[in-house]
């Protein structure tokens, strides 16, 4: 406090917040401002229904993203399933029955140490890891489970993280009562781990998502075709049991592109209606991604009430 | 074949780290000042406890009667917390902790501190209430029938019963009957604590290790967990932590100072509160340290 009595008096705080809100309003301006202007770019074919049950086409006018965000939703989906289904137990390992002693434990520090530089790795280099182990060894080809596959690698690091610290966020207590009355490592892990945590998991999940649904680049390296115009057949039949599983496994394997894709190559064409397209496309996509953290904050509130410890 | 067996645990060792020696006889002394009244439940013979390197508990002798209240007390960081940890093996959740010595658990004669035993049963046997009310936010049906569920009764009959029972023994059952349903974290502290209580004993344990339950509650909970205690001790061997020597010279028939990881004096309450035999304990309780 100064001679005056008055905190505020100090030069500091006076600059401080001016420059403070300067930098947030030319960020969050930059945005804004994006969004605005695909929005008007793109506004003629955003609110023509055709738009989003077309192919892409020759002819700008014609041209829809109906193989781009089809490609998007089955992309993202064999994602999300093979980062839940690996990400998930490896971030209960590490964090509840991992030993760190011994050989054993000298790997999983190893491994814990570098699950957050994996997050840093630049999303084309697990696009040639991807190239190389499914394409080339595997024999998946350039199709939806490659890229699903893909772009799970790269959400790994994130749900793992993301898992560590929603389980390390339960109280001790709530463990040390489970185990007092004869639970057993599964039975704590199954009963009380697992679902109290599952609130911070599905956050960290979406924000991988989130993230991932953008990514261009690796699926580039695998493949990803830029010019669609068929959609991968459906898994279902009209006879008994009404699922197919070799149609199902032809919907895998076709090839196909996603929405990033799709703006990168209007973006690059000549003709200026494509890129009345491209704005258009990336609003969706924006759309998409606004919508997927939405549901991670969502979730996160709830959580937040049902689990006060 | 002892050389294989030797290279066998050699290379489970290389693998898991180094694994506790099992430890050899150490001959029993009589060395127990005081008269016991009744049988004796836990008989806790020169028992040394380590976290890693720090030797946590020293040389504790200690018998502990069946179905009476022992209070254990003295100032923070002395180890009686350590101690009751010890009953039900708590402290091997968390690496770097050892045992030495014996805590024969009575009439099966199973040695606690052995690192082989079954800590499924032994856990089953030794409830525990924490010094906060922890329970599952789950509801309060589920809080006290988990631990008849992970114990492998699935008759939902039989399970409906003893959750009853065990609600009505913790004193809760008028209280919650009409809201089984509902999130155990809706309760107030005093009856979150109660269902704790009514969570350890719902599997019938035989000893209720209590780690200072009451430390934080108000005074009118406080007092309704003291009754409970005692009327426990109709049926359970009761091991009470406690912070507050009033509350001790209250609830308990014999009562354990400690200090520095030692116990000090061991005796019947009431003697320990009027006439100690060391002064250390008197100073304790005089007020004049710690």
């Amino acid at each position: 406090m100064n001679k005056k009595g008055k905190i505020a008096d100090s030069k500091a705080d006076i600059i401080y917040p001016i420059v403070g809100f300067i930098a947030f309003f030319l960020v969050i301006s930059f945005l804004i401002t994006l969004i605005i202007d695909i929005l008007i770019d793109g506004f003629e074919k955003l609110v023509d229904p055709s738009f989003y049950t077309s192919y892409p086409s020759r002819f700008p006018e014609k041209a829809g993203i109906l193989s781009g965000w089809v490609g998007t939703m089955l992309v993202m989906a064999g994602a999300i399933f093979w980062s839940l289904i690996i990400g998930i137990p490896a971030g209960i390992y590490l964090e509840e029955y991992a030993t760190k002693r011994g050989i054993i434990g000298k790997i999983e520090s190893i491994i814990e140490l570098n699950i957050n530089n994996l997050a840093a790795v630049p999303a084309i280099i697990y696009g040639l890891l991807a190239l190389g182990i499914f394409v080339y060894r595997f024999k998946f080809g350039e199709s939806i489970l490659t890229a699903g596959l893909t772009l799970s690698i790269l959400m790994l690091p994130v749900i793992v993280v993301n898992t560590r610290e929603a389980i390390r966020r339960i109280p001790r207590d709530i463990r040390e009562g489970a185990y007092a009355v004869g639970a057993t490592k599964w039975d704590t892990v199954r009963d009380h781990i697992l679902p109290y945590s599952l609130g911070g998991i599905l956050t960290g999940l979406i924000i991988a998502a989130s993230r991932a649904i953008g990514e261009t680049a690796p699926l580039v390296t695998i493949g990803a075709l830029t010019f669609i115009a068929f959609l991968p057949p459906a898994p279902f039949v009209s006879e008994f049991p009404f699922f197919s599983p070799e149609k199902a496994w032809e919907l895998f394997m076709s090839p196909f592109t996603v929405l990033p894709i799709q703006i990168f190559n209007w973006v690059s064409r000549p003709q200026a209606a494509f890129q009345i397209n491209a704005a258009a496309a990336g609003f969706v996509l924006l759309v998409l991604t606004v919508l997927m953290n939405a549901l991670a904050y969502y979730y996160r509130q709830k959580v937040r009430r049902k689990y006060i410890w | 074949m002892v050389m294989a067996n030797f290279i066998i645990d050699s290379i489970k060792s290389l693998f898991l780290g180094a694994t506790d020696k099992s430890m050899e006889e150490i001959k029993s002394k009589e060395q127990y000042g005081y008269k016991m009244e009744g049988d004796v439940k836990l008989d806790i013979k020169e028992l040394n406890f380590y976290y890693g390197e720090f030797k946590a508990l020293k040389n504790i002798n200690l018998k502990i009667p069946t179905k009476k209240i022992t209070a254990l007390i003295g100032p923070s960081g002395c180890g009686k917390t350590t101690l009751l940890r010890c009953f039900n093996r708590m402290h091997d959740l968390y690496p770097g902790s050892r045992y030495e010595g014996f805590i024969i658990f009575h009439p099966d004669g199973i040695n606690i501190a052995n690192p082989h035993i079954d800590l499924l049963d032994l856990r089953r046997r030794v409830g525990m209430v924490f010094q906060r009310p922890n329970p599952f936010p789950k509801s309060i049906f589920e809080n006290v029938a988990y631990g008849l569920r992970v114990n492998g009764v699935k008759n939902k009959k039989l399970i409906e019963e003893r959750v009853e029972w065990a609600l009505q023994s913790a004193a809760l059952w008028d209280e919650v009957k009409d809201r089984l349903n509902d999130n155990a974290y809706s309760l107030s502290g005093g009856q979150q604590q109660r269902l704790c209580i009514a969570r350890a004993i719902a599997i019938e344990p035989d000893i209720v290790l209590f780690d200072e339950p009451t430390s934080a509650l108000d005074p009118i909970s406080t007092s309704k967990i003291e009754e409970l205690i005692m009327t426990l001790k109709e049926r359970l061997t009761i091991i009470i932590v406690t912070h507050n020597m009033q509350q001790a010279a209250r609830v308990s028939d014999y009562t354990g100072f400690m200090y520095l990881g030692e116990l000090i004096e061991f005796d019947k309450t009431q003697k320990i509160f009027t006439v100690p035999s060391q002064k250390l304990t008197e100073d304790y309780i005089t007020g004049r340290f710690g």
